[in-house]
């Protein structure tokens, strides 16, 4: 540990990433029973992916909206793998739930039989959208609303898939860092196996998010507390023995992703234009 | 593309003549990127001076772009910013208004323009009317200014007739008559209006709403406080918004002084006869009637009845 110019040193820059769960988790369950129940809803329908973000969030809604309400649904891949149906089956019997199991490979493979040279990013997008697609069928079946996995690492860092993953109507955890996810799992004593397994989008095999991203989430969520919630400057986070490159690099992709965390641009013609000063609240008469 | 040609030099009458060149700098800055618009700043300055330019105005916000929002405070200029400085420095030649973010020493950040000539800062305007209301959130993010000052203007081609007083209105300022009335009281000559003005409005008739009326209030202004209407509105998108440029010159009777500009990047340069304030006072001498004791008087009568 260092102490450091401004008296911020890279412990307490980690004890800033502390969250008093039981808080947390009050207001997270109030938030899901509140706007689903507001907009004339029961029912939270969770892509469930044996990781631990949708565990957590699946948890909430259970707690919110009760077990009976939450639907979870698997989506696999055929190169998905074995050991995320096992912890999605785990979490959803711990929760008292039991998942719904859909398999995307045929419809996958009949989209990418036609263009064969498809890279793994364009793979992993497809398989993003076409989970959504079905929850957002299951949500219109069902009479339920999309609640959404993206934490606020993932979100800060643009690392989902825009209109994928990213696509919902609610999202408990967009504000806690990957970090804190990790202690609200612990808190809900959610199973071991989904809480210590490496954090990965498994849209191939191996995949890994740390590997992927170049970097550890705990050093990111760090920089990323001190960069966007303590608004430290470039002179500070140095002076806090933040690498300057690493501060470089995220806060460039923290700006190229900005287009992932809004709505699409609207051309301005009139006087109200819509979300410029046409201003309704989203929870409008509710 | 920069057009550099003055528009054609007015008719001399009585009055000798006082002419100057202004440039009107109608840019598209980079949204949040103060090391480029610096660059393109100077870039511009120096293409005025070939011109023959006593005074290059950019619009508002002019080294940030407008609708900053967090950005606001990552972009904020001091004084005594390298930046600043190197603008400072290129005023050398030609005076200069740039629009930029300022801190404040207690770390307010105001929406500024800066009156640059001889290498330093001869006058600092904060806007004083943030507009926060339909697609606007200034007072946000950002202090609001409490004064209308004119100040002597350097303008060196401007002859030894006399000094020239000059006094910038940002934008919204614009909307509110009695900020160019304050600047009238105080011996304005030359009244400088950076703007970022959204278009918008469109559907009501052949032109953008806002173009109408800014068309009207500086057309008005010039006329009324016998006083240049310099306005220099921003080009291009940010954010799905446009900017619908048309910067122009008004002359004291209220016409305007060659074309105003269109919708795309350029830089107009305008012949302006500061001889013709003399002709357009003698011919309207509004300022020399104008009742100020009236106005004090009435003004010291509604405030007292505000306060009780």
């Amino acid at each position: 540990m260092t102490e450091t110019a401004d008296g911020l040193s890279r412990r307490d820059a980690a004890d800033a990433l502390t969250v008093d769960c039981p808080l947390v988790t009050e207001i997270l369950t109030g938030f899901v029973r509140e706007e689903v129940r507001k907009v004339g809803f029961e029912r939270g329908v969770v892509g469930l992916s044996g990781g631990i973000d949708s565990a957590l969030t699946l948890a909430v809604v259970c707690r919110a909206l009760g077990p009976d309400n939450a639907i979870p649904v698997f989506m696999p891949y055929r190169a998905s793998s074995p050991a995320s149906e096992r912890d999605a089956r785990l979490v959803a019997a711990q929760l008292g739930t039991t998942p719904l199991v859909v398999d995307i490979s045929p419809q996958i493979d009949a989209y990418f039989e036609r263009n064969p040279d498809a890279d793994r990013n364009r793979r992993g997008n497809k398989m993003a959208r076409e989970r959504m697609s079905i929850l957002y069928d299951l949500s219109l079946a069902r009479t339920a609303l999309v609640i959404g996995t993206s934490n606020k690492t993932e979100l800060l860092l643009g690392y989902g898939t825009i209109h994928g993953d990213m696509a919902h109507a609610l999202n408990p955890l967009g504000d806690l860092y990957k970090t804190q996810i990790f202690a609200l799992a612990r808190y809900l004593e959610l199973p071991a196996a989904v809480i210590e397994k490496a954090p990965s989008a498994d849209l191939w095999e191996g995949q890994s998010d740390e590997d992927e991203l170049g970097f550890e989430y705990a050093a990111v969520d760090q920089l990323l507390h001190q960069m966007i919630d303590e608004r430290r400057t470039r002179a500070e986070l140095h002076a806090s023995g933040f690498d300057d490159a690493f501060v470089k690099l995220i806060h460039r992709r923290v700006r190229d992703s900005q287009y992932k965390r809004r709505p699409p641009l609207i051309a301005k013609l009139s006087n109200r234009t819509i979300d410029r000063d046409f201003r309704y609240p989203r929870d409008w008469g509710r | 593309m920069v057009k550099t040609e003055p528009s054609p030099a007015m008719t001399t009458d009585v009055a000798p003549r006082s002419d100057i060149v202004v440039a009107l700098a109608q840019l598209a800055p980079r949204l949040g990127d103060v090391a480029a618009n610096v660059t393109r700043h100077l870039e511009l300055i120096g293409t005025a001076v070939a011109g023959g330019a006593d005074l290059v105005v950019f619009p508002e916000l002019s080294l940030t772009g407008y609708f900053l929002k967090d950005l606001v405070t990552e972009t904020a200029l001091r004084l005594d910013s390298p930046e600043i400085q190197a603008l400072a420095e290129a005023s050398r030649g030609v005076d200069v208004v740039v629009g930029c973010i300022l801190e404040s020493d207690d770390h307010r950040f105001h929406n500024a323009a800066l009156y640059l000539s001889g290498g330093a800062v001869v006058h600092v305007h904060r806007k004083v009317y943030l507009p926060t209301y339909g697609l606007f959130d200034e007072a946000r993010d950002l202090a609001a200014g409490n004064r209308f000052r004119a100040f002597e203007a350097p303008l060196r081609s401007a002859g030894p007739r006399r000094p020239w007083r000059a006094g910038v209105l940002i934008c919204e300022d614009l909307w509110h008559p009695s900020s160019a009335y304050l600047l009238a009281r105080d011996g304005v000559d030359l009244i400088i209006c950076p703007s970022a003005s959204p278009g918008r409005g469109v559907g009501y008739g052949s032109e953008i709403g806002t173009a109408q009326s800014y068309d009207v209030i500086t057309r008005t202004y010039a006329q009324l406080f016998t006083a240049y209407v310099v306005y220099c509105n921003r080009v291009g998108y940010e954010d799905g918004i446009n900017f619908w440029g048309g910067s122009r010159v008004v002359d004291p009777e209220g016409r305007l002084v060659g074309e105003p500009a269109g919708r795309d990047e350029g830089m107009p340069l305008h012949r302006l006869d500061l001889a013709a304030l003399r002709r357009a006072r003698i011919a309207n001498p509004m300022l020399r009637d104008e009742r100020h004791d009236i106005v004090d008087a009435e003004c010291h009568r509604l405030h007292r009845r505000e306060r009780d």
